[in-house]
């Protein structure tokens, strides 16, 4: 493609390297961390290359999986169902705002553009789940409040539907007698597929890291979602020791293995997103390509 | 006003009354597929824009919202009186200057980078490595930069700072680090994306100018210098105006996950969303949450607003709306 590019190629790959490095040691440390042994860890410290390999800690959260498991059990649930309502709602919403001949188009779309300068900010925002519809301490806390649909994603799509279909082909399947609920079912939806996976992935990802609903709205442990563990075993390891099945451990607490636990929980945290990446990644790149648009 | 122009006026009403009846009859079916999301977006957007409200009442939750006693600008008075008004706001601003200023020029150096690179296969897996930061949530950062700082076993302590023969530092207990911490953590969780947006937009740049150019004799870097970067400029200014639009708000993530909601470090930690969090739920004082709230979300507005006016003015078409 480039006639003429920067010649010192070697220079680039050097910064690139560099760069690429600074990305990822943090992560490995953290991967070496939880494969390190507890007692070569007090002794020398987090390192990239541990003195004593050890599955201790991977051995131990197995072991006492349940407190992890019904968290991932409970990201699952809220990922799918959030995903699937999030992708639909929008879709349904986007689609009309692309109709050149609906006459309500602006009125709608500025509803939507205002929400982005302006905001109530958390307080009423958190009274009005609490108190008004009083959905904390419920899976509707984890999937509902902000996350259900974004304005951006809106815009995007509805932008989408206006470049890529043409009127005529709706006009068509209208003269067909087609309805509009078939037409947007059966046709746009189909054509569409590269925006739905974009915006599909980027929500899979808000649902999946999401810590703050929980943060807000949760206190109930059976509902804690996987970030929201993760975050409470940061701000404090005993968390997971510390459940009420297995209050007869706490009397072991000196031989858990505290800090190669709390790691291998990051990378159990991390792991599914990593695995994943290599097969959604190019629907990142087409995302950003696609959501080059202009208000 | 004449009797002619009013029943003309009051007609003109009647008449547009009348189309918009007729148009919600023709398009009830786009209309209602319109409804979840107007809902959605009242419930979780416009209804707590009504409550704002709060923010000038005292909150007593046996009478309920509407019935509680107003006491207008008290509670502004009591978060304005105190130091953390100025603290929380100095803190938001400027580390919010300093990431826009160090991401975009970074992401945009990055961008015209990757872009250079003859071997475009190994130029995509740059770029795919770097995005791996933005994928992951905050608290797995909180993770990340945990195993750099912690004070016992830390890699900076036990594998920089002792073998130089330096002591160990407790990080989470001085605030003076913590601009440079969260300056450092905030650049590589978010500059890879940034980059790959900004070479999203280099990428659609038409090759043709770059081979006018080089059969001009123009040099790469005056290609990069006249024809890369004013293409790209839209983007940048767009990004520009969003993010300036948002200096009052800071990413809760970062100052509350990064820093393990430690409070030896709020004075150079605290950031207007960490202060009505926790005067929220963790102190319960309901009022001056809202009004710290009602104040960034205000100064917020009108900071979009202005930024776009001033890009209006120097330019028309890189303006937002």
């Amino acid at each position: 493609m480039k006639t003429n590019t920067f010649n010192m190629q070697w220079l680039l790959h050097l910064v690139f390297i560099v760069f690429v490095a600074m990305t990822l040691i943090p992560l490995l440390l953290v991967l070496m961390i939880s494969f390190t042994d507890e007692r070569s860890l007090t002794l020398n410290g987090y390192s990239l290359f541990p003195e004593k390999f050890s599955f201790d800690a991977y051995t131990f959260l197995f072991n006492d999986s349940s407190v992890i498991l019904n968290a991932y059990l409970v990201t699952i649930i809220v990922t799918v169902i959030g995903t699937t309502l999030s992708l639909l709602l929008c879709a349904l919403y986007a689609y009309p705002l692309s109709r050149k001949d609906f006459p309500f188009r602006t009125g709608l779309t500025f509803y939507v553009f205002f929400t982005m300068l302006f905001a109530g900010g958390l307080v009423p925002w958190y009274l009005v789940y609490t108190n008004l519809l009083g959905i904390n301490n419920s899976l509707l806390a984890l999937i509902v409040p902000n996350l259900l649909l974004s304005g951006w994603n809106i815009i995007i799509m509805r932008t989408f539907f206006t470049n890529t279909i043409p009127p005529e082909l709706i006009e068509c399947a209208q003269m067909d007698g087609a309805s509009e609920f078939r037409i947007f079912f059966q046709i746009i939806l189909k054509l569409s597929l590269p925006v739905l996976a974009t915006i599909g992935l980027f929500t899979t990802l808000a649902y999946w890291n999401d810590w703050w609903n929980s943060l807000i709205f949760i206190s109930n442990r059976d509902l804690y979602s996987l970030q929201y563990l993760l975050n409470k075993i940061l701000m404090d390891i005993n968390v997971i020791f510390n459940t009420p099945g297995n209050s007869n451990q706490t009397k072991l607490l000196t031989l858990i293995p505290h800090e190669t636990v709390r790691m291998a929980m990051a990378v159990i945290g991390i792991g599914p997103i990593i695995l994943a990446y290599p097969f959604f990644q190019k629907y990142i790149v087409q995302g950003l390509t696609i959501g080059a648009v202009k208000g | 006003m004449n009797p002619t122009t009013t029943t003309l006026n009051s007609n003109r009403i009647v008449v547009r009354k009348k189309t918009f009846w007729k148009n919600v009859k023709k398009y009830r079916a786009l209309l209602l597929m319109t409804l979840p999301g107007f809902v959605y977006i009242f419930i979780n957007n416009y209804l707590p824009m009504f409550g704002i409200v709060i923010a000038f009442k005292d909150i007593n939750y046996a009478l309920g919202l509407w019935a509680s006693d107003w006491v207008g600008l008290s509670n502004f008075e009591f978060l304005f009186s105190t130091q953390d008004a100025f603290i929380i706001t100095r803190n938001t601003v400027l580390y919010n200057l300093v990431f826009i200023v160090l991401n975009t020029t970074l992401a945009v150096g990055v961008a015209i980078l990757i872009n250079e690179i003859r071997r475009k296969f190994i130029a995509r897996l740059y770029q795919s490595v770097i995005i791996i930061p933005s994928l992951l949530s905050w608290v797995i950062v909180g993770y990340l930069s945990y195993s750099f700082l912690s004070i016992e076993y830390g890699f900076i302590n036990k594998l920089i700072l002792q073998p130089l023969g330096f002591d160990p530092i407790s990080w989470f207990s001085h605030a003076k680090y913590w601009p440079y911490i969260l300056v450092i953590v905030n650049t590589w969780k978010t500059v890879g994306f940034a980059s790959v947006i900004y070479l999203a937009a280099i990428m659609g740049i038409n090759n043709e100018y770059y081979e006018a150019a080089t059969l001009d004799g123009a040099s790469r870097f005056q290609q990069i210098k006249s024809i890369t970067i004013p293409l790209i400029t839209p983007v940048i200014v767009i990004l520009f105006i969003l993010a300036v639009g948002g200096i009052f708000r800071a990413d809760f993530g970062l100052f509350y996950q990064v820093t393990l909601n430690q409070g030896a470090i709020l004075s150079t930690t605290n950031v207007i969303d960490t202060y009505v969090y926790r005067a929220l739920l963790q102190m319960g004082n309901v009022g001056m949450a809202a009004a710290a709230g009602l104040y960034q979300s205000i100064i917020g507005f009108f900071l979009v607003l202005g930024t776009n006016y001033l890009v209006r003015k120097v330019s028309n078409d890189n303006a937002l709306f």
